[in-house]
């Protein structure tokens, strides 16, 4: 179980730390095992950034961060349990190997004891799983190999750990359409199996396909989030509908959607009352339509 | 430098491109063995045995290193085979052109320049050795602990740099020679080590630095490696190449600030070097006299030792670097 509870990321700038900016600011939303939630946002919405602080590669400012009841403690148990898969496979790579030393680093740090054959074949049924041919892929170097190959390499990678925890940022944005569906599948049997993932996105059919949860976010605050189907049937946020009405659809022209006025927020009296979102019906939280420039959700 | 793997330097290096084989921008490697069926067969186990394997086929690399290996061997061995100890000695007579007995002529006074030769061979690789070797040390902590932890360690690590990287070398290394007395070859690389590290400390740094971000690193961290096994397993083969010609340079201009030392008259008050050759042989008018066996054999050994490292750097470039290999 994946808890945060206003989880908040301050970032220092300039020379002496003078300036700074806060990427993440209060986001709370918690991940069962065996549930998907998604991450929706623009680029910049600070959604990249809770993924790594779920990962401990970024410390969190302030705020609660932790996995069954633990606070995040990267190290090489905690990464046992958690993995990630993230969103630039050209980058993931370092580019003086080859491209299956990802595979040799979880052997060394993790399974020491396995043997030669045995370990081959685990690759290769991971490998495979991701619907790549163990024959095109392995020994090659990271120059040599698409973006999608390399991607579900790293899909490959994290599944040869069997983790308990997801962190999946972007981890189908080089796939074509028919392999994203069977990463997608592949993921949806994971998690039948009791693997909670946390799925970054800014792709909404995506976002919706696997989730039962979805967080969407804007600015690093959390504008609405809650049940997959409340949130998509029934959106309350004015940002919500925007990303909504901005899916193209064949033979419909696109168009901007109507702005909303009233904010079910400050309607449902919650500005008051310090809490940071709205709770409109079971499990459908709404920020303030105003986010994130509304003065008035803090008291 | 050359080893960020994002601009591909040479045409031939066609990024995402598998394995070409028959690119036409052949003109890079003009004895390249490596046919793609060389380099199918290649896939060694370890990553170092990959390497090895390219080492041995690089016609730069190893003309480079076989020059460095020549000189340093007769170096080593030349003042063995001779069977007077002091090569300052009036054996000869004066001014004489190379001839059988004296193979590199001889000095206005009369002092074997051959002799001369393999010993200032001999302290030249010394001074180069530990002067570099020092320097490249004292650079790598201070860059790669910069560079990797930032904050407050990298602010105090570069602050330190910069005040080493502006004091006067040469003016300091003249009062420490001066003033200590000290005169001895190993002693006047250990000061040369310990002030020329600055700029090869904070082009570490940058690169670390750069490198640092990258995701392979987060992606090691996810795989359980600590810090010091991230910064020489996944940064530092980044940068092998340039860290090998880091050192070229160091122990290159290590010869050099030595050699400049040994002009000015502070070099090893006994003994030799291929500096104090230049000196004297520019003392005693050798350009104006004619006397060319006095003052080239010192100076191409300068240049020979230094150009082959470079030749050879080139060619590691090379075998570090997969996307230049020609295959």
């Amino acid at each position: 179980m994946l808890t945060l509870d206003r989880v908040t990321k301050t970032f220092r700038a300039g020379a002496f730390g003078g300036g700074s900016t806060t990427a993440v600011d209060r986001v709370s939303f918690s991940a069962a095992p065996g549930e998907l939630v998604s991450l929706i946002g623009e680029s910049g919405s600070g959604k990249s950034t809770i993924g790594r602080m779920v990962l401990g590669l970024t410390p969190v400012s302030s705020g609660s961060l932790t996995l069954d009841g633990e606070r995040v403690r990267p190290g090489k148990d905690f990464y046992r349990r958690v993995q990630g898969v993230f969103q630039d496979p050209f980058s993931c790579y370092n580019p003086v190997f080859k491209a299956d030393r990802v595979f040799a680093l979880v052997r060394r740090a993790y399974h020491p004891g396995v043997g030669d054959t045995e370990w081959a074949d685990r690759v290769e049924r991971a490998v495979r799983d991701v619907r790549l041919d163990p024959g095109q892929v392995l020994g090659r170097y990271p120059h040599q190999l698409s973006g999608g190959q390399l991607q579900r390499l790293l899909i490959a990678r994290a599944l040869l750990l069997d983790p308990r925890f997801l962190v999946a940022d972007e981890i189908t944005s080089m796939l074509d359409a028919s392999t994203r569906i069977d990463v997608l599948n592949l993921l949806a049997g994971l998690k039948d199996r009791g693997l909670g993932v946390l799925y970054i996105t800014h792709d909404l059919s995506l976002g919706t396909y696997l989730a039962e949860r979805t967080v969407v976010l804007r600015g690093g605050r959390v504008v609405e989030r809650g049940d997959t189907q409340k949130v998509f049937g029934n959106p309350l946020h004015p940002y919500t509908r925007t990303l909504l009405a901005a899916v193209p659809r064949i033979g419909r022209p696109w168009t901007e959607a109507a702005p909303v006025d009233a904010c079910a927020y400050h309607a449902g009296g919650a500005a008051g009352s310090g809490e940071d979102l709205h709770e409109t019906e079971p499990d459908h939280f709404v920020a303030c339509a105003h986010l994130p420039d509304c003065g008035r959700t803090r008291p | 430098m050359s080893t960020r793997p994002e601009p591909a330097p040479e045409p031939a290096a066609a990024p995402s491109t598998p394995a070409a084989p028959s690119e036409p921008a052949a003109s890079s490697a003009p004895a390249a063995p490596s046919t793609p069926a060389a380099s199918s067969a290649a896939p060694a186990a370890k990553p170092g045995g990959e390497w090895l394997h390219y080492a041995v086929r690089n016609p730069k690399l190893l003309i480079g290193s076989f020059l460095v290996v020549v000189l340093l061997a007769i170096g080593l061995i030349g003042p063995v085979l001779l069977d007077n100890g002091n090569p300052n000695e009036y054996v000869g007579p004066q001014a004489a052109p190379p001839d059988g007995t004296y193979w590199m002529g001889t000095t206005t006074f009369g002092q074997d320049v051959y002799a001369q030769f393999v010993h200032g061979l001999r302290a030249t690789f010394l001074v180069g050795v530990v002067g570099g070797a020092i320097a490249a040390v004292i650079a790598m902590l201070v860059g790669f602990l910069a560079g990797y932890r930032g904050g407050l360690v990298d602010e105090v690590l570069t602050m330190l740099t910069n005040v080493v990287l502006v004091i006067p070398a040469l003016a300091v290394l003249l009062i420490i020679n001066a003033y200590m007395g000290v005169r001895s070859v190993a002693v006047q690389g250990l000061f040369i080590g310990l002030t020329s590290w600055p700029w090869a400390a904070r082009a570490i740094r940058a690169q670390t630095f750069s490198l640092r971000t990258r995701e392979f690193v987060d992606l090691a961290r996810l795989s359980g490696s600590g810090t010091w096994r991230i910064v020489f397993r996944e940064i530092a083969p980044n940068m092998s190449s340039y860290l090998f010609m880091m050192f070229i340079l160091l122990f290159g201009g290590a010869i050099l600030i030595a050699s400049s030392l040994d002009f000015i008259g502070l070099g090893p008050t006994e003994g030799v070097s291929l500096g104090l050759m230049l000196q004297s042989a520019q003392q005693w008018s050798a350009l104006q006299l004619g006397m060319w066996w006095w003052f080239i054999p010192p100076g191409a050994g300068i240049t020979a030792i230094v150009g082959a490292l470079y030749v050879a750097n080139v060619g590691l470039d090379e075998v570090f670097n997969p996307k230049l290999r020609e295959s």
